[in-house]
């Protein structure tokens, strides 16, 4: 059950490079990182790729196969045609390092740009109070394996380098949703969503959502329901006023 | 191959790929699908707001896009509640009244706007291929910010909803076993459970507390909105078509185009 499948590889390092093609081995059962791992190991020793877990669960093999942000180790064979030629790139949006790996400082440097879990004054841990239900809107939020093909393919960077200072990405605007969600976080989070992480560049054509290997519906479930949240914020007038007259508890 | 240090510029460049993507699917099928269809809607939204007749007397029918009649050129028996608050001087069709408020509601939705600025405006066209637009500044300034009132045209489909509602229960009590009656009511049904499925009113629900649990009565009716919610883009067309199907045939009924004993 073992045939010969044509591959383009992208090499190179930095931003130049080129496709080069293979010719290679593939047998039952395999993914498209077994064949770039034989690939390393029959014709081109010098092919930089990064992986770990090769589980879907680590997040590091993330790559563009025709055309499309997968995990590699995820990816299996029997999805293409014997005769297909299968294009292998790395991702996009980002700096190359070399071949398929690429520098994703990016999104560490976002990462840090969000304040962390702010809880109230005075109350010590060991002292909160939460319902499973409080709680468990931003749990589909931690499946994230951080695997950045949703920053990846967001159209806001992926075409435009220039909105990469002014937009946190996907990811990121939903660890922004989760903490916003906190029944405990006192954070300002609305506000600077808008205005530091950019919320309002994205246009919920849900890419994100789409790519997600984890099947986090990220659009629906954390950046349009922070949208209406900045609206409450800043937006509209009636909430505003509510707020003034009644000062409800959330 | 040379060895390059960190920071040297080649490092902080991405793939220079230069085709606009190398998929190789039909990831245009559904732009186009999508543009085609929605095209069709606005082709037949003009059509329909400048035709006569809309109603069937008797039956007690009301195309919905004429809906509700405010102005005194409505046929009498086609007035909401009998009433016609924009007197005579108002000689336009009177759909236009009323148009504003469900085509703001769909034109702001975030169904729509994904679907419109993916077909449309090609921003983008489909994931991971590149967009044709210089620039890009998405909903953060003018006209685009504007999409943030959705909610307030929510507030008014509940009430188009309810007129539709309407409608169609007062053509079953005139003519249970008119096909019309019950195309009314289909369409009615597809309209509220579009209009309940929105994003705003998942956020209005509870969406927007962080503490459900002092909240069970909102917490549960978030679940069942978030339900329907997860279901709002077949909503969209459904309720899109019903409307148009059911305009269409009332209309045709209204023509003596349709004329079967039970239509
Ligand atoms: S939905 Fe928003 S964040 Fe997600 S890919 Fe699209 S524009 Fe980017
Ligand atoms: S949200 Fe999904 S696509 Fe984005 S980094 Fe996490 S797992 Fe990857
Ligand atoms: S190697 Fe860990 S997700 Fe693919
Ligand atoms: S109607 Fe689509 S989100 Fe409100």
């Amino acid at each position: 059950m073992s045939y010969k499948a044509k591959f383009k590889v992208w090499r190179g390092e930095g931003g130049e490079g080129k496709l080069e093609d293979f010719t290679v081995e593939v047998n039952e059962g395999e993914v498209v990182l077994d064949i770039i791992h034989r690939l390393q190991a029959t014709q081109a020793p010098d092919l930089a790729v990064r992986w770990n877990c090769k589980a879907g669960k680590c997040g590091s093999c993330s790559m563009e196969i025709n055309g499309k942000p997968r995990l590699g180790c995820m990816t299996r064979m029997s999805t293409f045609a014997e005769d297909e030629t299968i294009t292998v790139t790395p991702m996009r949006t980002f700096p190359v390092i070399k071949d398929l790996v690429t520098d994703v400082s990016f999104n560490y440097q976002k990462a840090r740009e969000i304040p962390s879990f702010t809880p109230p004054q005075g109350v010590r841990p060991g002292e909160y109070r939460m319902q499973q239900v409080d709680v468990e809107r931003s749990q589909e939020f931690r499946k994230c394996i951080e695997c950045f093909m949703c920053n990846n393919i967001c159209h806001v960077i992926r075409d435009h380098e220039e909105n990469k200072p002014a937009f946190a990405g996907p990811r990121f605007l939903m660890r922004i949703a989760e903490l916003d969600m906190h029944p405990y976080d006192v954070a300002d989070r609305q506000e600077s969503a808008q205005e530091e992480h950019g919320l309002g560049y994205c246009n919920i054509t849900k890419c994100c959502t789409e790519v997600c290997p984890e099947h986090i519906k990220i659009t629906d479930n954390a950046l349009i329901p922070m949208k209406e949240r900045v609206v409450d914020r800043k937006y509209d007038p009636l909430v505003w006023l509510g707020n003034k007259i009644f000062r409800r508890p959330k | 191959m040379s060895q390059t240090t960190s920071d040297a510029p080649v490092r902080r460049q991405r793939a220079q790929i230069k085709v606009r993507t190398l998929r190789t699917d039909r990831w245009w099928l559904a732009p186009l699908l999508t543009f085609l269809g929605l095209s069709a809607f606005l082709v037949y939204g003009v059509w329909a707001i400048f035709d006569t007749p809309y109603y069937v007397p008797g039956a007690e029918y009301i195309a919905p896009f004429s809906s509700p009649c405010l102005a005194t050129s409505c046929p009498e028996g086609a007035r909401l509640f009998g009433l016609a608050p924009f007197g005579d001087w108002y000689t336009l069709p009177p759909g236009l009244l009323i148009l504003g408020l469900p085509g703001g509601f769909r034109l702001t939705c975030y169904y729509y706007r994904k679907s419109y600025y993916r077909s449309f405006w090609l921003s983008p066209p489909a994931c991971a291929v590149q967009e044709p637009h210089g620039k890009y500044t998405g909903e953060t300034r003018l006209p685009l910010i504007m999409q943030n009132i959705h909610r307030y045209f929510f507030y008014a489909a509940i009430v188009i909803g309810a007129i539709l509602s309407y409608d169609a229960i007062l053509a079953l009590v005139h003519k249970p076993l008119g096909l019309g009656s019950w195309i009314l009511l289909l369409n009615a049904v597809l309209i509220v459970a579009y209009t309940l499925s929105c994003h705003s009113c998942r956020h209005i629900t509870a969406g927007r507390l962080n503490h459900f649990s002092r909240h069970p009565v909102r917490y549960r009716a978030w679940t069942f909105v978030s339900k329907l919610n997860a279901k709002h883009q077949p909503l969209a067309w459904a309720s899109m078509f019903s409307v148009m199907g059911a305009d269409f045939y009332v209309r045709l009924v209204a023509k003596g185009i349709i004329a079967f004993p039970y239509a």
